[in-house]
């Protein structure tokens, strides 16, 4: 401690509660996304044992709305999102040579309020009002005309809290990014998922704070009777569509994106060659980014707004599959000639490519504004997007987590059990997904509880409820190879593909708090390959031995999310539910103390300065080599 | 990643940008306002999509007045410039005038938040209320988290204020002094967009 700075290092539980690692969040991340992900999951599947016949009676109809609300809801918000932040902070400080992210204290406070937003959300099912207006929450199902119950509320202070995490998040890699490049590392030597995390980021920036309006005028409609999108009250219920799809299209860019960057590093890793076209690969990123804002309103085709709209948007839309070919040709081109290996990651990355294609094509199908009239709101449009979205991100997602498994926890994922996760689950996933487009097709609307026999969705149905079963079993293959892994030893080598091509893979694995003993010296793309084919075995170090500076824990990201929740939880039941406190509404006086916990924090935070410790030059020396 | 850089008891030319975590404050702080654009771009869309759905609440026309409102633009504008002389007297290395600047900052941002208060509950009284319209409800929400923000910036500044005087100027104070002041000013440039779009469009259209 150099500066003779004592600072209290917790261990255990606290340790976990007051972490500020980057390293460590992301491993929180992973653990409750994936929990959220099981939680999602286990709602598909009883939408789909409810599917499986004609006029079945497995849920009631109000549980149905109810489980494909919070399905979507969850997988989106509280399952695909996290599980990205959990790659990003695992791996992008690694990747760009950097000792942590620009913000530690605030990507503890985004950790901490997307989980108590997630918390609050699935609150809802003890409570026993439950949002049952789809994931899109769209007005005016969602106003309290027609949904009295404290569902939406749920839904909009839930997500409310969840989204400022995201937000801090998104900035804080944009910062990192910018900032923290270790000497030599510039832009266009970037790792390609750096490169996405940055992009995915920017659009986090631009679209978030939409959603947040959106979600504070419907809230100001349910706890305080605004008239935003209630028409009784002069309201306008497309208001709210517009406001959510101009968050909810860059959203689903926010998502994707960052599965593209994962299959970039795995494809080019396992073809043992440069990923091919790497400028053109940046280019494509932006210019999806970009287009990404300008494409909302090919939801709003049956809206009604008119020739003109329909048409420049149908035209904005089609524009995006310029770029994303681009990326998919590169990635073919990255394989063609390579010497592949075909890991259980590489298998996650390859079979992405097609099974994405298939999404991104009938998505160009849905841009055509007149035959979106046929396709809208049927199920169509549910296999569009669970192809881009579980072929896409989530195989994107499974193949990170397969490539990235050692340097996050130090152990490799049992390779046999993985290629049967992937089977069993690429399979399901066809199984499930591919069928719904002909049911779409002929006719099946999206979002029943159930359908009449002999309106020939018998059959697919059922097929569709057997690949939901095995996609089930692919996760559950997935959990099983986990625990047998954690019971094996921390053995993982630095670079236990052997073939790492980016700064990562010159560290320990798992990497140690400080991540670099000394920032490296990149002198090009491909950093590490590029060391490895000038004969040498590791970096040139930028900088000599020296002490390290490093942030303290704080148990007060954690209070924050608390107070937001409290909070949260005091706004729903302000109509009298809870009685009164000296006049004032309890609901309101709960939500107060709340605020004031969180305020409390940000003012202690503010006033006491956080000088951090330093790890000495010494103790890398003891640490240097261990895992 | 030192944070300290700098001789000892001799502060850097730009001490808000001498460390790292002083430009990644910088840097993040203006990305937050970008985002904090699209916020108030979202909720002036809002606004302009609802202003005319007044029902039988009051118009725009015969609500708003004018010089009231224009006393305040006065104020919150004043202010700007002093926290610009604040951040002048940061970089001359003056803690004693970067105080007082902020002090009267303060005072004028209060002055703008008591007009403010005052012209809501002359509007309630009128029949404009939170619940009467689509416009009314669109309004306040609109103009009220313009005026959360201000009262966020007093408070914030206040406790800078303390914190000057008590740990003086250093690389620490230096970024978050700085990072208020832009953070005023954006919250003027908002009200320069609100004073034009809700009250001026409000009185001709």
């Amino acid at each position: 401690m150099a500066h003779g700075h004592a600072v209290k290092r917790y261990s255990g539980l606290m340790d976990w509660l007051t972490t500020v690692d980057h390293k460590k969040i992301g491993i929180l991340y992973l653990i409750a996304g994936g929990f959220f992900f099981l939680v999602g999951g286990l709602e598909a599947l009883l939408i789909r044992i409810q599917l499986w016949k004609p006029l079945n009676d497995f849920v009631s109809a109000d549980t149905y709305n109810e489980l494909l609300t919070m399905h979507g809801t969850t997988m989106i918000f509280l399952a695909a999102m996290p599980v990205i932040f959990a790659l990003m902070n695992a791996i992008v400080p690694l990747q760009i040579g950097a000792r942590d992210v620009a913000y530690p204290f605030v990507n503890a406070i985004g950790f901490w309020t997307f989980f108590f937003g997630a918390v609050l959300l699935n609150v809802s099912w003890f409570t026993g009002s439950v949002p049952d207006g789809g994931w899109t929450a769209y007005a005016p199902f969602s106003g309290t005309t027609f949904n009295g119950d404290h569902g939406f509320d749920y839904y909009v202070l839930g997500l409310q809290i969840a989204g400022i995490g995201t937000l801090v998040g998104g900035i804080n890699f944009l910062v990192t990014i910018i900032n923290m490049r270790a000497p030599g590392m510039t832009f266009m030597r970037m790792p390609m998922f750096t490169w996405s995390v940055f992009i995915t980021s920017a659009l986090i920036l631009f679209a978030f704070p939409a959603l947040t309006v959106g979600l504070a005028a419907l809230m100001f409609d349910r706890v305080f009777d605004a008239n935003f999108f209630d028409p009784s009250g002069g309201g306008n219920a497309v208001l709210w569509e517009h406001i959510f799809w101009i968050f909810g299209h860059p959203e689903v860019y926010i998502l994707i994106l960052p599965a593209f960057g994962v299959i970039s590093e795995v494809v080019s890793t396992f073809s043992r060659k440069r990923l091919f076209g790497y400028s053109s690969m940046v280019f494509a990123t932006i210019l999806i980014g970009f287009l990404g804002f300008m494409v909302w309103a090919h939801h709003m085709f049956t809206t009604g707004l008119g020739p003109v709209a329909n048409g420049l948007f149908s035209i904005a839309t089609m524009l995006i599959a310029v770029p994303t070919g681009i990326k998919i040709f590169n990635w073919l081109f990255t394989l063609w000639g390579g010497s592949i290996t075909f890991t259980a990651a590489n298998l996650f990355a390859v079979g992405f490519i097609p099974t994405f294609v298939m999404g991104g094509v009938t998505g160009v199908m849905l841009a055509a504004a007149p035959a979106d009239f046929q396709y809208h709101d049927s199920y169509f449009v549910v296999a569009h997007f669970h192809y881009v979205i579980v072929g896409g991100l989530v195989l994107g997602l499974f193949a990170g987590l397969h490539y990235w498994w050692p340097k996050m926890f130090g152990r490799m994922l049992n390779e046999g059990l993985a290629k049967l996760t992937f089977w069993t689950f690429f399979i399901g996933f066809h199984l499930t997904f591919f069928v719904q487009h002909f049911l779409g097709l002929m006719g099946m609307p999206r979002r029943i509880w159930t359908y009449l026999d002999g309106l020939g969705f018998n059959e697919m149905n059922l097929i569709s409820t057997i690949g939901a079963l095995l996609m089930g079993l692919g996760t559950i293959f997935f959990l099983l190879n986990v625990v047998i892994t954690a019971f094996k030893p921390k053995n993982a080598a630095n670079d236990p593909w052997e073939d790492g091509r980016t700064l990562e893979w010159t560290i320990p694995s798992p990497a140690p708090e400080y991540n670099f003993k000394q920032t490296p010296l990149v002198r090009g793309y491909d950093a590490y390959w590029k060391e490895k084919m000038d004969g040498h075995t590791e970096m040139t170090p930028a900088e000599p031995i020296g002490s390290i500076h490093m942030p303290s824990p704080s148990i007060l990201p954690l209070f924050m999310a608390i107070g937001l929740f409290i909070t949260g939880l005091g706004l729903m039941y302000s109509h009298g539910e809870w009685g009164k406190i000296a006049g004032i509404e309890a609901g309101f006086v709960v939500g107060g103390i709340g605020l004031i916990i969180t305020f409390a924090c940000m003012i202690i935070r503010s006033l006491i300065d956080d000088h951090g410790f330093h790890i000495e030059p010494e103790e890398l020396q003891d640490k240097g080599v261990k895992a | 990643m030192s944070a300290h850089s700098h001789t000892e008891g001799q502060l850097p030319h730009e001490p808000e940008k001498a460390t790292l975590e002083g430009r990644n404050k910088i840097l993040g702080f203006w990305l937050f306002l970008g985002a904090e654009t699209v916020l108030f771009g979202t909720l002036f869309s809002a606004f302009l999509a609802l202003r005319d759905q007044v029902l039988d609440g009051p118009k725009s026309q015969e609500l708003f007045e004018l010089p009231l409102v224009a006393l305040a633009t006065g104020l919150l504008l004043t202010s700007s410039l002093t926290s610009v002389f604040a951040t002048q007297a940061l970089h001359m290395h003056k803690v004693k005038a970067m105080i007082w600047w902020l002090v009267v900052t303060v005072i004028l941002g209060l002055g703008f938040l008591g007009l403010e208060i005052y012209e809501f509950s002359n509007y309630v009284h009128e029949g404009h209320g939170f619940t009467t319209s689509a416009f009314s409800s669109s309004f306040y929400t609109l103009v009220g988290f313009h005026g959360a923000h201000v009262a966020f910036g007093i408070v914030w500044i206040s406790l800078l204020i303390g914190q000057l005087a008590k740990k003086g100027l250093t690389v620490t104070t230096a970024p978050k002094a700085y990072v208020a002041g832009i953070y005023w000013h954006f919250i003027d440039v908002v009200w320069v967009f609100i004073f034009t779009v809700v009250y001026l469009m409000g009185k001709v259209g």
